[in-house]
Parts: structure tokens; sequence; C-alpha cells
């Protein structure tokens, strides 16, 4: 067979200085399908995506687009070729109108708008024909999320688009509105519209996608037909690495609870529930791992565990302390230690010196400070200390951090925190986007915490980290902790079910075993 | 003191009311443009000074009205031209390039006042009241309405075009969008940049015109600082009007009243209020409206953010 498929790109490449976010992405869409787009945060799907529809353009590679060459200057070319996307981020001008974000940027600047009337009239025909309740003459402020996410895609179907392209459409919807949104992505295909959706919840992709890619390190890794495949499977793929070399571990007991959950419940940004009745508790000398694909609310749980989401109901103690209801500074001064997911939005001030960037939690207190005073030597002798302990490359403990690579960024966080001499540890993904080098050495300054009696949580959607150093994996999925598995990796399979929320199979599994 | 309250009083005062508003009408609804599309220029009162003196120059030189309110506006385009490529494709901060302009304005006509003008004493013709048949003999309405110049007339043209501009027009509403969520029009494939030098320019423009009025319309001769901060009040009258061209025309017009009640309260000695508090009236009532007005979440979201493309 010679058919040239839809679309297909091939071998894409983009890079954004020394970022990798395409690293020669092939990718093919059949028409009248709907193909997902799975991977993990960072994978590369938004950047492919947005070369896709002219936002971006590549370095490297080609679009071949209904049998020709495809190249894009900009989304008004794309949307000429009948491709558009819904982003993530709306682009609708919430002062303005429903209409009027449809006719923003048409025809001529000095045009007197005065076809308002048949604008109404399509918006109100096309509204109906998908069922999609927008009124033109709504404004975009007054509308909920998901009622601008509807009107986002009837933009697309009123700019007479035949290929959308959704990025991460249910990340700020109820189930209510997922469902809503999944059975109107079907009666597009079936109007003859071609749907690209990105996402990273295994059971939407398996209840909508005809053909499902996965994305990993830059790179798709794996197409398939969703009916030859399995969340198990899918899972597997997204998180799947190489394997890391064995670390040594001691065999341990672990001492008495240091730090508990129970019952804890939680909101995200937006109100819908992230963490749900969630109970865990961590011993002195034991590392516990929380494994899941992301999105499942470990976010929500890691902020909630260090003072910065508010707690709807439960409790959280340290040391027999109740500490859910403090606010965070009060949290930061307890021997918490934490190792945020974001280390650009949450662990480091980047424009900031590695001194400062040390000192960011204890800048008013001893030893770095002294009747209000920063004592400049302790800080800088501490840092230097550090950069010697964890071997961070930088030209000095003045360099500014943001000229430091990912891997020695996460090194110093890891080094800070862990010098604050915590009784817990919270971690949320060590060794996201470093080089194996640093992966290493972070993850055996964690092992010696173990031995230090340190009690260490590692929340983690890379399962090899959590096979190579926890003592028990916790499992979660839709905010709920749905299962608990011991480091082997001949476990995989169930852990896989469990990620996907699939409870029964894998006690099926587990009972086979014994 | 009966004098206070008689219809004659009332009369002049409105009358003098529309006068005095029309340079803050015109820097206003500039301003709305510029800072609809997301740039605030606090530079007005420098472009108002630049226009006044551009237009009374002109005016000097070769005697032609009609040139001296176009080479005003032209001046004060000139000087957004500068604002924008500072704020908009250097991405200066605007209020430091907005300070920077105001002293440049100041600065500058003064130094070409002195040079070319201080000691000839000479004024210029300026517009003349027109006389409407009919209405601007009316008692009482003839004083308050109809015995203006054709540049306080036209501030009521300029308010129906700015409607029509940004209500009706295509570039309008992309204007309006780019001061709200600049990347939803970049998307779309319009230039952000290109539309904010636009609005930047149509209100420097305005502003310049606002200048020459006090010049060629009001009095007829350019002193140093003859803005006395109108371009300030400008700037708290967009604010106080929420953004809307037919906002600014009627708090312009507010302010307008209090310059009046001023001026005609001073020349009441029997009142027996010091003329200094009443000065102050127009600024001190300034600082009221700015206190009274909360923000109501219609301010321009994007407004001083520089744009950068993704």
């Amino acid at each position: 067979m010679n058919t040239q498929p839809f679309l297909r790109m091939d071998d894409i490449h983009k890079r954004f200085g020394d970022l990798v976010a395409s690293g020669g992405v092939t990718l093919e869409v059949e028409e009248n399908e709907i193909h997902s787009l799975l991977g993990e945060n960072g994978a590369g799907k938004s950047v492919l995506m947005n070369i896709l529809c002219g936002v971006l353009s590549p370095n490297e590679g080609q679009i071949i687009y209904r049998g020709e060459p495809l190249r894009l200057g900009s989304p008004r070319e794309a949307i000429r070729h009948g491709i558009g996307m819904v982003h993530q981020h709306f682009m609708l001008v919430p002062n303005l109108t429903v209409a009027e974000n449809y006719v923003l940027g048409q025809g001529m600047p000095a045009r007197v708008i005065s076809n308002m009337r048949d604008v109404y009239a399509r918006i109100r025909e096309l509204s109906e024909r998908y069922g999609l309740d927008v009124r033109p003459d709504a404004l975009i402020q007054d509308l909920s999320v998901g009622e601008q996410q509807r009107v986002e895609i009837l933009k697309v179907l009123f700019h007479g688009i035949d290929l959308l392209i959704l990025d991460e459409p249910t990340a700020v919807l109820t189930p209510q509105e997922t469902d809503r949104l999944l059975v109107l992505l079907r009666d597009l295909v079936k109007d003859g519209k071609t749907v690209i959706f990105i996402s990273h919840k295994l059971d939407e992709v398996m209840t909508v996608s005809d053909r499902v890619s996965v994305m990993r390190d830059a790179k798709v890794v794996f197409t398939t037909r969703a009916a030859d495949t399995n969340p198990r499977e899918l899972a597997r793929m997204m998180v799947g690495r190489d394997v890391l070399m064995e670390l040594p571990r001691t065999n341990r007991t672990p001492g008495r609870t240091v730090f508990s959950v129970d019952g804890l419940s939680c909101d995200n940004e937006i109100g819908l529930p992230a963490v749900r009745n969630v109970s865990l508790e961590v011993r002195e000398g034991e590392i516990v791992g929380i494994a899941g694909v992301s999105g499942n609310g470990q976010s929500e749980l890691a902020l909630a565990m260090t003072g910065l989401l508010p707690v709807t109901s439960g409790t959280i103690s340290l040391n027999g302390e109740e500490i859910s209801r403090l606010p965070p500074g009060e949290v930061n001064r307890r021997p918490i230690g934490h190792i945020p997911e974001d280390r650009h939005k949450m662990g480091i001030v980047l424009p900031l010196a590695l001194t400062e960037n040390v000192l960011l939690q204890r800048y008013n207190r001893p030893p770095f400070a002294k009747h209000g005073l920063l004592k400049f030597g302790t800080i800088a002798e501490h840092t230097r200390d550090l950069i010697r302990r964890f071997r961070v490359k930088a030209s000095g403990e003045f360099d500014l951090i943001q000229n430091l690579s990912g891997g020695n960024q996460q090194k110093l966080v890891v080094a800070r925190e862990l010098a604050r001499d915590p009784d817990f540890l919270l971690i949320n993904q060590l060794t996201r986007g470093i080089d194996i080098g640093a992966m290493e050495l972070v993850m055996q300054e964690v092992l010696k915490q173990r031995e230090a009696g340190r009690a260490i949580l590692l929340i983690s959607t890379e399962l090899e980290e959590l096979f190579a150093i926890c003592d028990r994996i916790l499992v979660m999925f839709h905010g709920e902790l749905v299962g608990e598995l011991p480091p082997d990796r001949g476990r995989i399979e169930e852990m896989g079910l469990l990620m996907a929320g699939d409870r029964q199979e894998a006690a099926r599994l587990a009972a086979a075993r014994t | 003191m009966e004098d206070v309250a008689t219809l004659g009083f009332i009369a002049t005062t409105i009358g003098a009311t529309w006068r005095l508003a029309t340079p803050l009408i015109f820097a206003a609804i500039g301003e709305v443009f510029s800072e609809r599309a997301g740039v605030l220029n606090i530079g007005l009162e420098g472009v108002m000074l630049v226009g006044a003196f551009v237009g009374f120059a002109t005016m000097f030189a070769y005697g032609s009205l009609p040139l001296g309110l176009a080479s005003a506006v032209a001046a004060g385009a000139v000087v957004g031209l500068l604002f924008a490529f500072f704020t908009i494709t250097i991405k200066a901060d605007q209020i430091v390039v907005g300070a920077a302009i105001n002293l440049l304005g100041m600065g500058l006509t003064a130094f070409l006042f002195r040079t070319y003008f201080v000691g000839t004493g000479r004024g210029v013709e300026i517009a003349q009241p027109l006389d409407i048949p009919g209405l601007s003999d009316l008692p009482f309405f003839g004083e308050a309405f109809f015995r203006h110049n054709a540049i306080v007339y036209s501030t009521l043209l300029v308010v129906v075009l700015a409607v029509v501009v940004l209500y009706k027009t295509s570039f309008g509403l992309t204007l309006r969008a780019v001061g709200e969520h600049p990347k939803a029009v970049d998307v779309v494939g319009r230039s952000v940049a290109a539309y904010r030098y636009g609005a930047v320019m149509i209100g420097t423009g305005l502003a310049g015109l606002g200048g020459a009025f006090l010049t060629l319309g009001h009095s007829n001769q350019f002193v140093e600082n003859i803005t006395s901060g109108r371009g300030f009040i400008a700037l708290a009258v967009v604010v106080f009007a929420r953004w809307s061209p037919v906002g600014a025309f009627f708090v312009a017009m507010l302010f307008g009243l209090f310059y009046a009640l001023q001026l005609q309260l001073q020349a009441q000695p029997a009142l027996n209020i010091p003329y200094q508090a009443l000065q102050a009236l127009p600024y001190v009532m300034t600082i009221v409206a700015l206190v009274m007005v909360r923000n109501k979440g219609d301010t321009p979201k994007m407004l001083g953010v520089p744009y950068t493309k993704a």
C-alpha cells in the first residue's frame, strides 16, 4: 500500500536553547479519526501541536498534509488550511462577546463590522447542530470554564476547520463536562472532522480514541489502535525509562512514625476535589513512594502537606503535632524539607545567586541572620560547602542559579533541603528533567538520608525512580490511594493496572501470584 | 453675594465649563485609545505642551488656524511615535518613558519659547465663537451652549468618532482585544505592536489637539507650562470614566465645571474664600474622584505590560 496519510509530521526537531522539545518526532494521523497524543508533562506534546498549528516553527523536519508539504508562517495560515487548535489557555478576550471573539482579526481593520446578524445566525446554527448551547451575545468573562471551552471549540468550527487539535481539554473540566466533551468529539468525527486529542489521562484516551500515540522524552515512542492496547500498556509506555543502575541499599527496620496523614481531602485551584480521603504514614528510616500518572492529585497532595493549599478535611501530623491548618510560614519552621515538583516555580529564584537561593526559607533566622542583618560570611561558607558536597557545577557561590543546568539546579535544591536536617522530607519529582549523573547523585543522597533515619515521601511519575529507592509504593488514582506494592519490578503489571484505576484486575493478578 | 445665584452666573459657568473641559476631552479620549490597547501614557502633559506650542508657533508663522491645529496633531503623533518606540519596540517601562516625555515636553517648549517668542509679547488670532442664528441669541441657553468656537463643538464629533471606531470597526475590536488578551490577537495573525503604535499615536495626536486648544482657542498666547497639570487630570478622567469615550466626555465636563467654578468664584470677592483654595479645586477633586472610584475590574488587563511573542 502506498497511500499517503492525511497528515504526516516527519522527523520534527524543535529546540529552545539547550532544551530539546522535539527530538525527531514522527507522527501520522488518518483522516476522520480521533488520534490521542499521550505523554507526561514535558514530553513534548504541546510543542509538537503548536508547530502543527503554526504558532511555532520547527528547526528541522516537514509536515505533509493532504499529500502536500505544509509550511506555516502563522496560525492564520494554519486556519486557512483547515487546521485549528483549542489551546490549553483559551484564546478568548474576556471583555468581548462570543461573536466578537469569532470575528476578531477578520477582514480589513477599517471595516465597520456590519455582518453581525449573519455571524449570530451561524453561531446559533452550529451551536444547535452540535448541541453546544453557546449564545453569541454572551460576554466571555461571564462564562464558566467549561462554557468557554465550548466557545473555543465552536470558534474552530466557525472558521471551517477540518483538523481540530485539543490541548489537554479535560484538565479544566468537571467529570460531567468531560463526558459531554468526549461525546462531542465523536460527533465531530461522524461529521467528517479529524481530531488530535492531547491528554495524559488514560481512561479518557481509551474511551475516545481510534488510535493513540505515546510521547516520551520529546519523541513519539509508540503508536497503536486503541482497540489493540490497554491502559496498563499505555501507562508503561508513558513512564518507561531505561532501568537505572542498582543502588545499594541496606535492610532497615523502620522506626517510629514521623509523619502521618489521615483522611485528607482538598480541592484543586479551580475548586474541584483533587485529593480524596488520603491516609498514609511515613516512619523513620523509610522511603515511601507515591506512584501515579500525573494529574491524579499528587500535586495538590504535596501542596496540602506543606501548607500551601487549604485542606477541606482530615489531618496532617508531624512528630505528633497537627499541622494541616498552619500557615505555610509556620510549616516551614518545622523540620520539613520540601523538594517541589517544579523547581523554577517553587524551588528556586532564577535571577538570584546560589547563596541567595540557599537562603530562601531561612533568610530571617540563625545561623544566616542576626538582629535582622544577613551574615554574608556564614551564608557564603555554607553555600560553598553544599556546592562541594553535592558536586554542583557552578563558577562559584555567587553565580546566578539561572546559569546552571537543570541537574545542577536540582542538586542545589536537594542539598539545601537536606542541609536543613529535616525529620520529614517531601519530594515531588526527584529527577525530572535532569541528566543521568545528577540523577544518581541525588538518589544516593536521598538514600543516605534514609540511613540517617529520616522519614521520606517520594511522589513520582517515574516508576524506575520509585523502584530504585522506595521501601514501599502507594499508587494514586483520581485523588485516592488505590493500592500499595513493594518495589518489585516483577509486579509492574499490577502497578500499571492500579495506575489506570483498575483495582479488581490488579487484585486478581495479585491473587494469582500467591 | 446675590450674584452667585443669578441665572447669568449659571449660564456663564456652564459656558466656561465646556470650554475648560475641551482640552481634557481631547486628551482623555485619546488616552482611552492608548490604554484600551494596553499602553499607559503618563506623558500626556508633555504631549499637550508640545501641541500647545507647535500649534501656537505655526499659527504665528502662517496665520492659518486649520494649519496650526493640524500641526499640533502631527506634533503630538510624532511624540507618540517616540514614546511607542521606547515602550513597545524597546519594551522600556511605560511610566519611566512617560515621565521622560513630560520632562522633554516641558523643557523643549520652554526652551523654544524663550528662544523665539519671549519678549515679542504678541498673541495670535484665536478661533472665534460661531454665531449660530437663532440659537446664540437665546437668553441663558445662548450664553451656556451656543457661543463657542468650532474647536469646542468638535469635541462632540470626536466622541462620536471614538465610539464608532472603538465599538463598530474591526480595528476597534482588535484594539480592545490587544489590551486584554494580546496573544489572542497574535494567533489570528494581527500584529499586537502595530495596533499599539496606532493606539498610542491616536492618543497623542488628540492630546496635541487638546494642547493646541489652549493657545488657539482659549488664550491667544503660549506661556511656559500652560497646561498646568491638565495632562495628569486627563489620566484621572480616563480612570474615572472607566475607559469609555462617552464617559470621558462627561467626566471631563465635570472637571471643566470645577475649573469654571474656580474662576467664577474668584471673581466674587464677597465670598471671602482665599483664591488659592479655589485654584486647588480641580486638583483636589481629581484626588477625591480617584479615591471614590474603586476598581471594578474593567481596567484593561494588560495595561502597562509589554507584549512578547512566544
